[in-house]
Parts: C-alpha cells; structure tokens; sequence
C-alpha cells in the first residue's frame, strides 16, 4: 500500500435481522485507492455489510465513517447527499430507467447533485460512456441495448459525480465471462488510472484473486 | 436544470411511455367533471329559470289595504277593565287606495336598500263583446319600471308592452281573453267599468303568464287610463311594490314600513315560502352527484398510481440508490397525479362546456314560460373555475396515498431481492 489514509471505516458493527444476528461485530478499514473484494459463502453477511457501508441501509449498531466524517445517525435526507457526491454503486442487475435515454440515465444522478450546469453534466455523461466504448448508444432507449451494455451504462452511472469510491454487489453476477473480464478491466482502469477506490461483493474468484485485497467473510465476521 | 425541473422531466416521460394507462386515469377525470359541469350548469340553469318565474315576477315586499275590522272598539278604551259585549262588528268603511301612496312612494325611493318602487291599481272591468261582457282585471301599471324590475316584457308574447305608455288608449291583453273573443294586436276592445261607462282600447300587445286562470282575467294599462275607467284621482293606488336589493331584508323592511307608514305590507318570505326550500334541496342534490362522481374518478387515479408503484418498485429504488430522496421520489408521483388532473380536467370542461352549449341549443316549449325557447343552462364561470381546482384537489389526494408508499419504500429491500 502506497497510502495508508482510510477511506472507509467501520467500529464494532452488529446487524440482526429479527432475532438473526447477520453481522457480528465488524470493524475494518478501506485506504483510498484500494481495490478490494469481499467473499463468502451465501448468507455470511456480505451483502448486508456492503450496504451498511454504503449508508443505504442505516439500521444497524456500531459506527461509520467515511472520509474521516461519522456518518452513521444522519438524517436520510443527509445520506442521500453524502451518496450522490462520495459513492457510486453498480448491481448485480443493471436498475436503468427503461423509459429514458442511456444518457439521460448516465446524467440524472449528477442532475439531481446540481453541482454542475446541464452542459457540463452532458459532456461528462458523454465522456464517460466514451470510456466504457458505449458512446454511439447514448440517445438509445435504455431497453434497447444488450445486457453486457447495460451493466457498462449502470458503471457510467457510477462514475458520473466522480465519486470517491465504487461499490459493487455481484457486477458480474449476470454477464457471460467475456463481458464479466470487461467489466473487470474497466474496474481495474479505473482504479489504476484515477486512483478510485473498489469494494466488490462477489462470488466469481477468478475476479476476487485479480483484486488487490480480498475480504473473506463467514458466518457474519470477516475471516480474513 | 433545477430539482423541480428535474423531477417534472422525469414525471413526464414516466407518464408519455405509458399513453395508454395516462389516458385512462385522465379520461376518468375528464368524465367527472364534464358530468359535474353539465349537471351544475343545467340544474342551476332550470334552478334559475323556476326562481325567475315566481321570485322575479314578485315583489320584495307588497304595501296593500286590507279591507278589516276595525282592531278596537271605542268601548274598550273607555272602559278598559270592563267586560263588554260587542256583536255584528262590521269592516270600517273604507276603500282599497293606499292612504298618502304618493308621499310613501316618494319616502321608499330615496331608501338606499331600495332597488325600485312600483305602483299599481287594479280596476274591475268587463271585456265588451257584442251583448257578451266578460268579467276582467285591469291593472294599471308604469311598465318601464315593471320591466326593469320584474322583467314584465318576457310576459308579452305579441306586439310590445312599451307602447302603452305614447298611447293612453291602449292595452295589453290577457292572452285567454284574445283567445276567446279572437282578438289579436292591433284590433279594438270595448272595455266597460262597473257603472257601464265604455272605453275603446287598441290592443297593443298580448299578455301570457302561463297560468290559464290569470291570462282568462288579467289585462294591463297605464296608471292614467286605469284611473280614468275607475274615475279616482291621480293620487288613487291600490298596491305599491317594492324590489330591494338584498332581498333576505325583506322581513325587517316589511316590519318597518309597516310601523313607520302604518299600512299593510307582506313580504316575499310569507308569500312563497315552501319555494325557497326546494331550490336548496335541488342545489344539495346536484352537489352530492357531482362531487359522488368526482369522488369516483379519484379513486380511478389512486388505483393506477397505485399500480404504478408496483410497477415501478425498481425504479423508484434506483433513484433513490443514486441520490435522489424520498421527498423527490414522492412529488413525482404527485406531479403525476396533478398533471393528470390537470389534463382530464381541462378536457372535461371542453366536454362539459360544449355538452351544455348542445343542450342550450336543445328546443323546450312550455306554455308556461313564452319567452323559453330551449333549455335553460348557466355558463356562470365559477363552475368552471370550482371544477378544475376540485379536480386538482381530488387528483392531489389520489397521488398523495401512493406517493406516501413510494416515499417509503426501502431501496436496499428492493435491490437485494433480486
């Protein structure tokens, strides 16, 4: 590790689920620009962990900081801003609003952030997908292009509020190898090139052993 | 692009996608109130028409003599704690003129409360045919005040009641009576007063109230003539009318002039009461069907908002995943409803205003309104006005339950259910 600033970071995290205890007392740091992977079996808790950290899910014990700042017990209205500016997230399925254009798609979180005027927004949002090699699809209905594009365009999204960190649950969950290598490869650019941090679920290894750390979960802890 | 503008763009191309299910909840919109317009506008316009018929023809409160005994006895006054027997009382000697009518008219027109002040005398007379004498009522009456206050000349189904005035020798007859002794404007009548004097009049004009026992009686001339045939003087009125401008101080006025004038006097109130209280209960019932169908089309725009949200769970997750807050997610779904409103709202009043513009059209003959030609129906704005803020109203109200879901709905459930 070149930097050692944590980027996110968690003390004695406890969620139940009813009467479940799903995470058992989770503490552990992200550095800015890492690219890490957590793994485990299903119902270890992976999944509810990544959305602890990505403040969506605000219902659970212990503390949460991101960039230095305690985020856990801000309003939602609050956590909605932090989202938009710090963390772009990419699912196992790709979420578009199947009624809009692939741009408009890229462009409505950065619109609802309002940080910058449409035009920036626009030429951002078409930078990005220039990126992700999906340009000539921007004025495309989001229904009409294929799925290995749709997680592309779900990534541009992402990336739109240059946000500090991406978090993924299950990315290529849904996609063959080839557009799954894709999407790994931009990952790895885009960590590489502009020193984004990365925290992927996942259950593919041959994606988790090419990350540079991998998080091991079991029965709520991290293993490893 | 601000948050608005934003939310408004997304609310938009939500609703254009799916025309078909916009189309639907705005069509239900459109029927509540093009019905809602069509039923205020025709039953307020019929309301209208009915007050119009017995309220407008009728003064405010009406100044008479009545023909009585006398209250008290010179008896009783002199011995007031005495019992006394007084038999075979009879009625004072007296005739039907209004003492000191011209003062008391003068006195009535400068009150600010006063809309207008008319007087009348009413001569018994026979309508002259050959050896026949029908038994009749001249009133003499100032028709342009009649007409201004009563709206008199709708009565005159033939010729014009203005004319009365320029000629002292014409009269407006009672459509039965022309009828029976065919008789049509501009022939001659021969009218008798009870002392058998003849007066030949020209007909000027022909009267019809639509009651059939009036129109066989009643004929009207101007107050100089009806003196002239009952040979009184110019003083010489039987009846004075008045109209005020706010006709719920009828009561009070009527209490007052008869203290201050002391004279006999009825107002509108005891005259027709029980037609007051069916104008209300048919305005009640107009209200309760529109608002009952506007109620209903409410409901229609719920359930398809409703139905959205499940639709949409996804969507509303995602935009929520991405910054977007619960607020913002909720006043899409109520920028929803409101447009939807506001289109089937607008539409319904076209509907509403061009179904009542054909009823309007719609022939309607009565004998008892001459003037009537088609059915009455009332284009008064505020029917308009109150049927598009009812319809953002209810349309609100059916977006605000769904959006209160879609507020509430958990990103993180819907994602990780995947």
């Amino acid at each position: 590790m070149i930097k050692k600033e944590p980027l996110l970071e968690t003390k004695g995290i406890n969620k139940y689920f009813d009467q479940f205890h799903v995470l058992k007392d989770i503490s552990f740091s992200l550095n800015k620009g890492e690219f890490a992977s957590i793994i485990g079996k299903s119902g270890c808790g992976k999944s509810t962990l990544l959305y602890i950290l990505s403040t969506m899910d605000c219902d659970y014990e212990g503390k949460l900081w991101l960039n230095n700042e305690l985020v856990t017990g801000k309003s939602s209205l609050e956590l909605s801003a932090i989202r938009s500016e710090h963390i772009g997230f990419v699912f196992q399925f790709h979420y578009l609003l199947a009624e809009f254009t692939i741009l408009d798609n890229v462009m409505f979180p950065a619109l609802k952030l309002a940080k910058k005027s449409k035009e920036e927004i626009e030429h951002d949002a078409m930078n990005k997908l220039k990126l992700l090699g999906i340009e000539e699809q921007a004025l495309k209905k989001a229904s009409q292009i294929s799925g290995g594009q749709k997680q592309r365009v779900a990534i541009a999204r992402a990336l739109i509020n240059e946000p500090k960190i991406i978090m993924g649950d299950e990315p290529t969950g849904n996609l063959d190898s080839k557009n799954s290598d894709n999407v790994f490869r931009i990952f790895q650019e885009l960590n590489e090139l502009q020193d984004l941090s990365l925290l992927v679920v996942t259950h593919d290894m041959d994606f988790a052993n090419k990350t540079d750390r991998i998080i091991e979960m079991g029965d709520g802890r991290i293993i490893s | 692009m601000n948050n608005y503008q934003l939310l408004f763009k997304i609310t938009k191309i939500q609703l254009l996608s799916r025309k078909k299910q916009t189309g639907v909840a705005a069509l239900g919109v459109t029927f509540g109130i093009g019905t809602f317009i069509i039923m205020m506008g025709f039953m307020s316009g019929l309301n209208d028409l009915l007050d119009g018929l017995i309220l407008n023809k009728t003064p405010h409160v009406h100044i008479f003599n009545e023909i009585a005994p006398s209250s008290f006895q010179p008896l009783e006054k002199k011995f007031p704690n005495e019992v006394h027997f007084i038999t075979s009382i009879k009625p004072k000697t007296s005739t039907e003129k209004i003492t000191n009518a011209l003062p008391i008219i003068q006195e009535l027109k400068k009150d600010t409360r006063v809309k207008g002040v008319t007087s009348q005398l009413s001569a018994k007379i026979f309508y002259a045919s050959g050896s026949i004498n029908l038994n009749g009522i001249a009133t003499g009456i100032n028709v342009h005040e009649e007409d201004r206050l009563y709206n008199f000349s709708n009565y005159i189904v033939e010729g014009n009641a203005k004319a009365i005035y320029k000629n002292n020798k014409g009269i407006l007859l009672g459509a039965g009576i022309a009828k029976k002794l065919s008789l049509k404007v501009g022939d001659k009548i021969q009218i008798k007063n009870p002392q058998g004097a003849i007066f030949p009049l020209t007909i000027l004009g022909i009267y019809q109230s639509g009651l059939a026992e009036i129109d066989n009686m009643q004929s009207y001339i101007s107050n100089e003539l009806a003196q002239r045939i009952m040979g009184v003087s110019k003083s010489y009125i039987t009846d004075i009318n008045i109209k005020l401008k706010d006709v719920s101080k009828a009561v009070q006025f009527k209490k007052e002039i008869e203290r201050r004038f002391k004279v006999n006097a009825v107002d509108i109130n005891e005259a027709n009461a029980q037609f007051d209280t069916g104008s209300s209960i048919r305005n009640l019932i107009t209200y309760a069907v529109s608002v009952t169908l506007l109620v209903v089309a409410g409901f229609g725009i719920y359930n398809i908002l409703n139905m959205l949200i499940y639709e949409k769970m996804d969507d509303i997750a995602i935009l929520k995943a991405t910054g977007f807050s619960g607020n913002d997610v909720a006043l899409i779904f109520i920028f929803q409803a409101l447009l939807i409103g506001l289109i089937g709202g607008i539409i319904g009043l076209l509907f509403g205003l061009s179904i009542s513009y054909l009823i309007s059209l719609t022939p309607f003959n009565t004998e008892a309104l001459p003037t009537v030609k088609t059915y009455p129906v009332n284009f008064s704005p505020i029917y308009y006005v109150g049927g598009l803020i009812f319809a953002l109203v209810a349309t609100f109200l059916a977006g605000y339950l769904p959006s209160r879901k879609a507020k509430r709905i958990d990103p993180v459930e819907i994602i990780r259910g995947k």
